[in-house]
């Protein structure tokens, strides 16, 4: 079986556009990878849609009635957070299988402001703040306070994330931010769920990404040079973890999704150049380092402080500003993190280019849950 | 419209609460006899070994230690902040989400791993047929 490439990758930036339809959004994304993999919309043979807020509105096929019905299969796809990067990798399988050479993805979100979550059930009484809390801050910041029960992680160092993630953005015209943050604004913002600060928590935004993934027949035949190879793919759901019932265990199926990927991509967390990884919120980078293999386990804390995730140290990650600055349309996310990737790996990220980046990872987890994980390489 | 519930009392905020009459309210788990999982409400199957029609419903500690917690400052409209979300494993198996009173809700004055105990109160909340029902809290243990 041969490799998979991406050939053209895109997002629009990221922002609140509510004068906008759905639509229009993905669409812009889709036009975007077209151009940016010199096809058009007869070329594609397949197309896999991520969309979590009109799942059941075939948005897959909105989309094309909005840049060419050509009659090919469109899959519309859901899986919380993971969306994006699950049509990703749906789109990689029907090329890996043999059946399509060219194919397109596209990812799209439109989001209201406000919590996401809630402590669920309709019948009775609400459960919220009765039975603790189900809002995502809470629960993400329950995930990090498991890592100070287990290593004394600081309020600081989770907040160092923000204030790395924040800077990163200034560089990144497509991000919903554009602002530094210090460290005394993070920890001095709105408290929402100790120990995540209004400024710790992921942006809700409008936003779309795509991608054209070809077979490597058809990335020889095209020749552009530009071509991202795809050397893993990996989507894991929450295997049985003793608290997973009260408190969604997002390490163990981030853990499996990488042995899967470094195992398939034949690699190392130490051949990595730039991760992008899933800061939904400030406590979750920290977990994700040690869940990833980019240190060993408790040296997270000291990862941050001491600036080896920054742009211009050993790993750095989420140079695009992340889920906490560029923002989190929840089904556009995966395929902008894709996006990121590949436009190091080209050589194309302007003033934040991780500087001779040869492979790079992504990284999206859906509570409920879904890991999914892509290791990308170069163009040759 | 909801049929009127006949009920001579409060009801159990969520169904592993059990409100058995002349006795003392308590949490009840599913227990499968293959591995030990304990879960809160019967599965076709066990999520950790598989094993089918092997649960039995069993009475759940009321102490237990605090895993982590969050204080939680901002929720939905209506929730009254701060308050202080608990991950607690129970003694003997399972392990429950609730609310820890009884310590001030900042970070300062909860301390990870203390032995907390369950008890059971009005919640404070009526549904729109203006039923009551009982909830269980943690406290820092005597």
């Amino acid at each position: 079986m041969g490799d998979v490439y991406i050939q053209g990758v895109d997002m629009i930036r990221f922002g609140r556009f509510p004068d906008r339809s759905l639509t229009s959004l993905g669409a812009e994304a889709a036009l975007l990878a077209l151009d940016d993999a010199g096809l058009n919309m007869g070329d594609m043979q397949a197309a896999w849609c991520g969309n979590l807020g009109q799942a059941g509105g075939m948005v897959g096929q909105r989309v094309l009635q909005e840049i060419g019905q050509t009659g090919i299969p469109v899959v519309n796809v859901a899986n919380a957070c993971a969306t994006g990067a699950t049509a990703f990798r749906e789109a990689w399988m029907g090329v890996k299988s043999g059946l399509y050479d060219v194919v397109l993805a596209v990812g799209v979100e439109q989001m209201g402001r406000g919590l996401l979550g809630g402590a669920g059930g309709s019948k009775g009484i609400s459960k919220e703040g009765l039975l603790g809390s189900g809002i995502m801050p809470c629960v993400f910041a329950e995930a990090g306070v498991e890592h100070t029960r287990s290593y004394g992680t600081t309020f600081e160092q989770f907040a160092k994330v923000s204030v790395k993630n924040h800077h990163h953005s200034t560089m990144n015209a497509k991000a919903m931010y554009q602002k530094e943050t210090p460290l005394e604004d993070v920890m001095g913002a709105e408290m929402i769920s100790y120990p995540n600060t209004k400024l710790m928590c992921s942006v809700n935004v409008d936003g779309a990404a795509a991608a054209v993934l070809v077979s490597e027949k058809k990335a020889r035949e095209l020749g552009s040079g530009r071509a991202v190879k795809v050397r893993a793919s990996a989507l894991t759901s929450d295997p049985y973890s003793d608290r997973d019932l009260v408190m969604p265990d997002i390490n163990t199926c981030t853990r499996n999704a990488a042995a899967v990927a470094y195992e398939m991509a034949g690699v190392g967390a130490d051949d990595l150049d730039l991760v992008e990884l899933h800061d939904c919120f400030a406590t979750a980078e920290i977990l994700h380092y040690e869940n990833l293999g980019l240190c060993k386990d408790g040296d997270a804390g000291r990862l941050i402080e001491e600036g080896e995730t920054a742009l211009g140290g050993r790993i750095p990650v989420n140079v695009s500003g992340g889920l906490l600055s560029k923002g989190h349309p929840l089904g556009a996310t995966g395929i902008a993190n894709i996006y990121e990737v590949s436009t190091h790996l080209r050589g194309e990220a302007g003033a934040r280019q991780v500087e001779g980046a040869r492979l790079g990872l992504t990284h999206v987890i859906g509570l409920g849950s879904a890991c999914a994980i892509h290791v990308l390489e170069k163009p040759a | 419209m909801s049929e009127k519930v006949e009920s001579s009392g409060p009801l159990p905020a969520v169904p592993y609460i059990k409100l058995p009459a002349g006795g003392d309210p308590y949490l009840e788990g599913q227990k499968c006899s293959s591995c030990g999982a304990v879960y809160l409400g019967q599965r076709m199957a066990c999520g950790k070994c598989f094993s089918r029609d092997k649960f039995e419903a069993v009475k759940l500690s009321d102490r237990g230690t605090l895993h982590v917690f969050s204080i939680v400052h901002r929720s939905f409209p209506g929730v009254e902040v701060p308050f202080v979300s608990a991950i607690v494993d129970l003694e003997g198996g399972g392990t429950v989400k609730g609310n820890l009173v009884g310590v001030e809700p900042e970070p300062g004055s909860v301390e990870l791993g203390m032995p907390v105990e369950v008890f059971f109160d009005d919640a404070g909340r009526k549904d729109s047929d203006g039923n009551s029902y009982v909830s269980y809290f943690f406290k820092p243990a005597a």
